[in-house]
């Protein structure tokens, strides 16, 4: 017991009470908005055969023994419940929401905690647009007396990226950026000369743009078709995602989609996922065969959103990072 | 050679950049929820002093500077170096103008790349009894945001919610940063 050391002695919360205490209240008000719209609760598995074949994503595996079974099966934690939630929306659920605990590996900071609280919810004859009015109503009404939402914003990404930072993300290359770096009084970024267009519109939108978010609920949408993820494409010159992300008080809390429902089209992505995984030297993952099934048998129109509940308390509870809303980070678990 | 990822990037981790050798200041971890992750560190260049921020693309590494902190004692200065010696080794080292600045003390840290002095540091820790500061909260400890205290020499920092008036507190001399409580 004496070698341990003060850190390994810490058993206190990083929490104050008050932070615990918004916590049940909050959770509680979301669960009351969706009685209320007629939204299901659901429970889906943590852990899964297939994982998320996202490149940016990395699942924690683990593996499972059965009953007196020598051979392992390896699973992954699942890094969001949209999966399993697709099926059940395949099998004629309706509307329905999760409040769960995701997992996602090599992330860790002010920010970012490997396990955290997702909110995900799915509307049946929803676009992304009227899924970001759900989810303005929603912010609203469960803020309203205690960090309400002062003001409003929409955005296209690439008026934001013409706003904010003066180039259009839809023209521009991964020179072209390189070389305003010094306008943006950013220093040649470390790592980055393979990297492809989109991680350094991300370095533009985390560096450049972000800081200019400001205070209250800022939406953007319409992202370049190569940040589509799981959203379906708008047809365009140029073609968009129609997917939306949500920043409050300048931190990002929510990505929505107007979802992909065609097989073939998720299959390929996935496909495409896994050359690209291949590529920068990651493990490619298995596909979730079971998802593709389900939306082979018809995914209905739908709208999903999820939304980070520690960073919401955060903002809430005019916390600055997420371990003042954690009852124990991951180096206190 | 030694190299560090950017996953074990913390405060005071010595890394090479551009030739020099720096000191992480401050590491924050940022990543768009479906986009690439960065390292967006705060680095002093040790040989400048200059203070820096620099991104990495996670994952990224990084040549580790052979950057070795020893305490060293003051001997005496011939106008053009001063001279320390190792009190357990005796072997002595001399630095420069630009290393010591001026930083004279009896005992310091002396900062050695390459085994030559590149700066000089007076002691890193002093004690300091709190003299004002909101009363305590229980629950909390050092992980959260904290509140300031006004500390006896009328330096104000910030501290965890638990710290009372009258309690001695360990501040670093170089951050003037809160460390911990001193053991009475």
């Amino acid at each position: 017991m004496a070698d341990l050391t003060q850190a390994e002695r810490d058993w206190r919360p990083s929490a104050p009470l008050a932070a615990l205490q918004l916590r049940a209240t909050l959770l509680a008000r979301i669960r009351t908005c969706f009685a209320r719209n007629n939204v299901m609760e659901v429970d889906t598995p943590a852990l899964s055969a297939a994982a998320t074949t996202d490149p940016a994503i990395h699942s924690l595996v683990t593996t499972w023994h059965g009953p007196g079974s020598d051979s392992a099966r390896r699973c992954y934690l699942h890094t969001s419940p949209e999966f399993p939630m697709k099926r059940l929306l395949a099998a004629g659920s309706g509307d329905i929401y999760q409040l769960c605990k995701v997992f996602r590996d090599d992330e860790r900071g002010a920010l970012h905690s490997p396990e955290f609280s997702l909110l995900e919810w799915y509307r049946t004859g929803f676009d992304h647009l009227d899924l970001m009015d759900e989810v303005e109503q929603l912010l609203t009404e469960i803020l309203a007396d205690i960090a309400p939402v002062s003001e409003v914003h929409h955005w296209t990404y690439r008026d934001l990226f013409m706003e904010f930072a003066g180039i259009d993300p839809f023209a521009v290359s991964a020179a072209d950026i390189a070389a305003e770096l010094q306008r943006y009084r950013i220093g040649l970024p470390v790592g980055m000369d393979d990297a492809p267009l989109d991680a350094w519109l991300d370095l533009v939108m985390t560096h450049v743009i972000e800081p200019h978010l400001g205070q209250g609920l800022v939406f953007v949408r319409d992202f370049p078709s190569s940040q589509a993820a799981l959203a379906r494409l708008r047809s365009g010159n140029p073609p968009v995602a129609a997917r939306f992300e949500a920043w409050l008080d300048g931190i990002e809390i929510a990505n929505g989609y107007h979802e992909l429902a065609d097989a073939g089209e998720q299959r390929q992505r996935f496909m495409n996922d896994n050359t690209q995984r291949r590529l920068t030297g990651l493990e490619p993952l298995p596909v979730d065969e079971r998802l593709l099934a389900a939306l082979q048998s018809g995914l209905p129109d739908c709208a999903g959103v999820a939304l980070g509940i520690d960073r919401l308390l955060m903002v809430a509870g005019g916390a600055r990072c997420l371990d003042e809303v954690l009852a124990f980070p991951v180096e206190r678990a | 050679m030694a190299s560090y990822s950017t996953n074990e990037f913390r405060g005071g981790l010595k890394i090479m950049l551009d030739g020099d050798p720096c000191a992480i200041i401050e590491n924050e971890f940022v990543k768009p929820g479906k986009g690439q992750a960065f390292n967006r560190v705060k680095i002093r260049n040790l040989k400048t002093d200059r203070v820096i921020e620099r991104t990495f693309k996670s994952g990224e590494s990084v040549e580790a500077a052979d950057v070795m902190d020893v305490d060293l004692q003051y001997l005496y200065t011939d106008g053009e170096f001063w001279h320390f010696m190792d009190p357990r080794t005796f072997e002595q080292q001399a630095a420069d103008a630009t290393a010591v600045g001026d930083k004279e003390q009896d005992m310091c840290e002396v900062t050695l790349w390459n085994g030559a002095p590149l700066a000089v540091t007076p002691p890193n820790f002093v004690l300091l009894s709190v003299t004002e500061t909101d009363p305590g909260v229980r629950g909390d400890t050092s992980g959260g945001g904290g509140k300031p205290a006004t500390l006896e020499t009328g330096a104000v920092v910030r501290v965890p919610l638990f710290i009372d008036v009258g309690e001695v507190l360990k501040i670093d001399t170089r951050t003037g940063e809160y460390v911990g409580r001193a053991r009475e």
